[in-house]
This record gives C-alpha cells, sequence and structure tokens, in this order.
C-alpha cells in the first residue's frame, strides 16, 4: 500500500505538526521506505495469537480514591510560557 | 582516581581515604577538560552537585553511609530532577527546568549518590547514534569521528571516557546495550516494571526501561540495588520483595546452559563481532559453561514491530508537548491550532517528527488493525520464541550489536539502516525480558565489541553473576580508550 503525498499532510495534521509542501515531500520519501520495512509484518501468520500490549500481560492496579498530590500549581506555573490569574494562556478560541 | 570502580571508590569513601566532595572535584575538572571533546553532558551544576558531596561526607562522618554515598553518577538527561535543566535532548524542552525528581533520581539521591550532571541523549530518545540530538552529536572516545551509539550514547561515552563511573541510562529498543556496546562498557536493562518510569520523560510506555551503566557488573548491581523497587506512582512499577542484586556475583558459572541463537550468527554480523563473541562463549565453556542451540524464529520482524508499536506509543505520549503549559512555544502564531502546530514543528528534530508521523498514521482509522493490532500479534509470537528457547538454557548470548561504532553521519540520511542496527536488541523490550552487554573484545579497528546476554525475567542477580565471572576472568572492561588522560 503506497502511501501519498496527501496522507502526509493529512496525518501532519492531526499530529498538529506543521508541515510545507517540500517537508511533506521529503517526509513522504522517508515514511514510504519506512513502511516498506514495517509491511514485512502482514507475510506473518497471526491466525489465533491475541495482541500483546504489555510485557507479561500485567493488569493495571487501582488505588484509593484519595488525594495524594499536595497543591503545587504555583511552582508548576512557574514554568509555564504565559500564565495569568493562575490559568494557562493560549490563543482566544471563542469569539 | 579515574579508572576505579564504584565498589572500589566506595571502599576508599568508607576508609575516608578521601572525602566525598574532593572525589567530586577531581571528576569535575575531568569534565571540564575534556567533556566538550566528546560533547557526552547537556549540564554541569558544580555548585549542586558539591552541595551533595558535602551532604554525602556528613553521613560518611556520622556512620550513615550506603554503598553509593558520595560517589559522583551522571543522569541521562531524561531523567526529571528537580532544579536541574531537563531538556531529554531536545529544542522543545531546551527552557525546562524541572519542578520535581524522578523516582530513580529521588532514589539516588536518598542513596547519597552524587548527581555530577546530566548526559547528552539522541532526542527523546529516539535515534541509536546520538546524532538526533538538538545539542549535537556525542563522539565515541574510541574513536572521535564515530558514534557512541544511542539513544544513552552521553551516559555511555562519559564511563567510557571515565569521566564519571557510572551513569544512568534508559533502554526502549537497545538504548542502555547499544551504546554499552559501542563504547566499551557494560549496561543492562532490566525486566520490564523493575525499575519505576515515574520522571522519566516517556517515549513508548509498555518498552521503556531505566537501568545502570557502568564498567563492571559489580558495579551495574550496586546500581540497581538503589534504583529497582516497587513505586506507587508508575502503574505498570511491580510490587516484588527487594532483592540484593549482588547476591550471586561470587557463585561459579559450572553447568550453566548458554543458548545461542542462530539468528544472530546470520548474516549481517561483521566478522570481527562475530569472532569476539564466539571467543567470549569459548571463555565461557572454559568456565564449565555448555552451549546448545536455540530459535528465535521471528526475530527479523522484531524491527518491523517495533518500529509501528515505539511509534504508535510516542505520537500519545509526545502530545503533551503544545507550548502550552511547559517547555518552548513558537514565537509567532495566528490562534490555537496554528501554535500547537508551529510549535511542535520548530520544537521538535526531523527524527521525532518521523516517529510522531508514523505513529498518527499507524492508529489512524482504517489502519489500526492492519498494523497496529498485527504488531501487538507478532509481539507475542516473538515473546513466546523467548519462553520456548528459556526450556532449552538458562541465558541467551549473542552480539549485542551487528557492528562496531559506525561513522558520524554514515547512517544519519537513512533512517531504515539506522533502524536496523538495533536488530539484535529490540526483541528483548518486545518481550519484556532485562538484557544487558558487556565489553568482549575489539575489531580490527580497535573499536570495542558487546557481548550480550539475555536472561530470563527476574533474572537480573544470574545475569550479573554471569558477567562478573567473565570479568573476573578478562580484563576487556577495564581497557581504556586513547586519549582520556588530557592534555597534562
Amino acid at each position: 500500500m503506497a502511501l501519498t503525498l496527501d496522507d502526509v499532510k493529512r496525518v501532519a495534521h492531526l499530529a498538529r505538526i506543521a508541515v510545507d509542501d517540500a517537508e511533506a515531500q521529503a517526509a513522504l520519501g522517508q515514511l514510504s521506505g519506512i513502511f516498506r520495512l514495517i509491511e514485512q509484518m502482514q507475510a506473518a501468520d497471526v491466525a489465533g495469537i491475541a495482541p500483546m500490549s504489555h510485557a507479561q500481560d500485567i493488569v493495571l492496579r487501582l488505588r484509593e480514591d484519595v488525594v495524594t498530590e499536595p497543591d503545587q500549581h504555583a511552582l508548576f506555573q512557574s514554568i509555564a510560557p504565559q500564565v495569568e490569574a493562575d490559568l494557562y494562556l493560549v490563543p482566544k478560541v471563542i469569539e | 582516581m579515574y579508572n576505579a570502580t564504584i565498589k572500589s571508590l566506595s571502599g576508599d569513601l568508607a576508609a575516608r581515604k578521601f572525602s566525598s566532595v574532593e572525589l567530586v572535584e577531581y571528576f569535575l575538572k575531568r569534565i571540564n577538560e575534556l567533556g566538550k571533546k566528546y560533547n557526552c553532558f547537556i549540564t554541569l551544576d558544580e555548585e549542586k552537585s558539591l552541595a551533595q558531596a558535602r551532604a554525602a561526607d556528613a553521613l560518611h562522618a556520622t556512620g550513615r553511609a550506603q554503598p553509593l554515598t558520595g560517589v559522583p553518577i551522571a543522569q541521562k538527561d531524561i531523567f526529571c530532577a528537580k532544579g536541574w535543566l531537563t531538556t531529554c535532548g531536545s529544542k522543545m524542552l531546551s527552557n525546562f527546568i524541572s519542578p520535581y525528581d524522578a523516582c530513580v533520581v529521588e532514589r539516588l539521591n536518598a542513596a547519597g549518590a552524587v548527581t555530577i550532571g546530566k548526559t547528552n541523549m539522541d532526542e527523546f530518545a529516539m535515534g541509536s547514534s546520538n546524532e538526533t540530538s538538538h545539542f549535537g552529536p556525542v563522539k565515541n572516545p574510541w574513536d572521535i569521528t564515530t558514534v557512541p551509539g544511542g539513544s544513552s550514547g552521553g551516559s555511555a561515552a562519559a564511563v567510557a571516557a571515565r569521566l564519571v563511573p557510572a551513569a544512568t541510562g534508559t533502554d526502549t529498543g537497545g538504548s542502555i546495550r547499544q551504546p554499552a556496546a559501542l563504547t566499551g562498557i557494560s549496561g543492562l536493562k532490566p525486566t520490564y516494571g523493575v525499575v519505576s518510569r515515574y520522571g522519566m520523560i516517556a517515549f513508548a510506555s509498555s518498552l521503556d526501561q531505566g537501568g545502570p551503566m557502568a564498567r563492571t557488573a559489580e558495579d551495574l548491581g550496586l546500581m540497581l540495588n538503589v534504583m529497582a523497587g516497587f513505586d506507587e506512582r508508575d502503574s505498570t512499577s511491580l510490587k516484588r520483595e527487594a532483592e540484593d542484586y549482588t547476591r550471586d556475583l561470587a557463585q561459579p558459572v559450572a553447568g550453566l546452559r548458554i543458548g545461542l541463537p542462530k539468528e544472530f550468527f546470520a548474516e549481517g554480523v561483521a566478522p570481527d563481532v562475530a569472532k569476539a563473541v564466539e571467543e567470549a562463549v569459548a571463555q565461557y565453556k572454559k568456565l564449565g559453561c555448555e552451549v546448545v542451540e536455540v530459535t528465535l524464529p521471528n526475530m527479523a520482524l522484531s524491527v518491523p514491530v517495533y518500529y509501528v508499536l515505539a511509534p504508535a506509543e510516542a505520537s500519545s505520549n509526545l502530545s503533551r508537548f503544545d507550548g502550552v503549559r511547559y517547555g518552548y512555544r513558537a514565537p509567532e502564531y495566528a490562534d490555537l491550532i496554528d501554535m500547537y502546530k508551529k510549535t511542535r514543528a520548530q520544537g521538535f528534530g526531523a527524527e521525532v517528527k518521523r516517529r510522531i508521523l508514523i505513529g498518527t498514521y499507524v492508529l489512524s482509522h482504517g489502519y489500526y488493525d492492519a498494523y497496529y493490532i498485527q504488531a501487538q500479534k507478532l509481539r507475542r509470537l516473538i515473546a513466546r520464541d523467548f519462553t520456548e528457547a528459556f526450556r532449552k538454557c538458562d541465558i541467551i548470548m549473542g552480539p549485542t550489536s551487528p557492528t562496531t561504532a559506525f561513522r558520524l553521519g554514515e547512517k544519519a540520511g537513512d533512517p531504515v539502516q539506522m533502524y536496523l542496527s538495533d536488530i539484535f536488541t529490540i526483541a528483548v523490550n518486545l518481550a519484556g525480558l532485562p538484557g544487558m552487554s558487556i565489553p568482549c573484545g575489539f575489531d580490527g579497528k580497535g573499536l570495542p565489541v558487546g557481548l550480550q546476554i539475555i536472561g530470563d525475567y527476574f533474572s537480573e542477580a544470574r545475569m550479573l553473576n554471569v558477567a562478573h565471572q567473565y570479568q573476573l576472568a578478562t580484563d576487556w572492561h577495564m581497557r581504556m580508550p586513547p586519549g582520556i588522560l588530557g592534555e597534562g
């Protein structure tokens, strides 16, 4: 299955990475090579095999529903690009 | 002092032959003289290091010291350390002063170890040559025109150049073992879940595992004793009894059944590498070990499987870098989406973007089953191959890397060739098994060769025993690169 320039641009949009035409073209060449490698998987017989999502198939633990973290918002926001009144600032999204 | 192990430094500190402050000053001086030559450190903070050294000396003075108390250790820049710049090798985090400590850092600090700096690495641990770092490539101390391997290339080069006795690393597809092999040091990737991932910047969470890098197996054991342990804050951390990983070092290895997978000795392995590994196996036979042939029939598929699963997990993990809460934000943008896109386009390097695109693609509608689920099924087959092999042997051995260190730039333009350099290490991560690399000789150009030792789940103590007995019988691990003694 061949990757197209439109695929690259669509995926870049989904991943929120700006690409211009030249970058998309360059990425297409490299990604096509990588997908040729990945395609080797398709020949393998996996009938009856369950997917393995984790080493040792461990089940994630649950913990008691109690507060474990102290409020450190001032410390964490001290390294943010833009903060005002304890809130992270981003460009306006609602008119 | 530069060639001393943790074990001997620890003994000398306890005997008060020198203080931790003197030791740390000594290594900082070496780093200042030689660190730039190899570009192995991103951040040094002498004041912080010396403050920890003074605290360690106080512990020694009052008899409260542990084996690592006062010993300088470098941290791979993937581990968050409170108050330290923590970049993960990326422009995205080039201004990120961590507000908290990773579990590994916390545990090493609690044991009295001294953080002597943060080491260079491939950006977000994505690379096998340390050439994807925003802070420039690390150079291999054995030949500065070659790569040190990656992604823990800075840690490996720093230990190899005797700028620090030991360092931390992380291994998602070989990132501790391959650089250890290429720089002639020892490195251990523990069983998945043994070392907490809390505060270790995530790349592929089902594969990432932190571990020690040092010169000897014994030192790896001393480090792992501190680094390992259950941590509530990592949902995949395993609740197990605490172990002394050095407990079996002195055991004889006679009778050990070593499995040699025929796939590890197929075409594509450099003849010098195969020869050094075969000689290492011969040494084990002299120590009374038995050799059996085993097979890992699906190993060739580990690279394609990995390049579906790791990018898929990375595309999700790296979505947190959006220029809102910390790290880099693009200086100019039109609206919120544009801010995300420009921030990520400018903040990530080419390899990281490539992997995010692969991951986004394989997880996208219509491709999920064909790629992601198919890869997860193959992951199980690859893991089963090891289970099968361990019915016939106690330990598996082979080369860590098919070649010795390659030249800077040699594979940088060809991602597929770069990915294939991890052909022997990736399957171990997919299975979640422990793996290590120890030095076992040199090629014709004088570059080190690594012997990979793969154990069954939770057999770290046995693996360290196997490595230690080899290191008692050989001296490859104590050989030093030329030119590390500085100008004067």
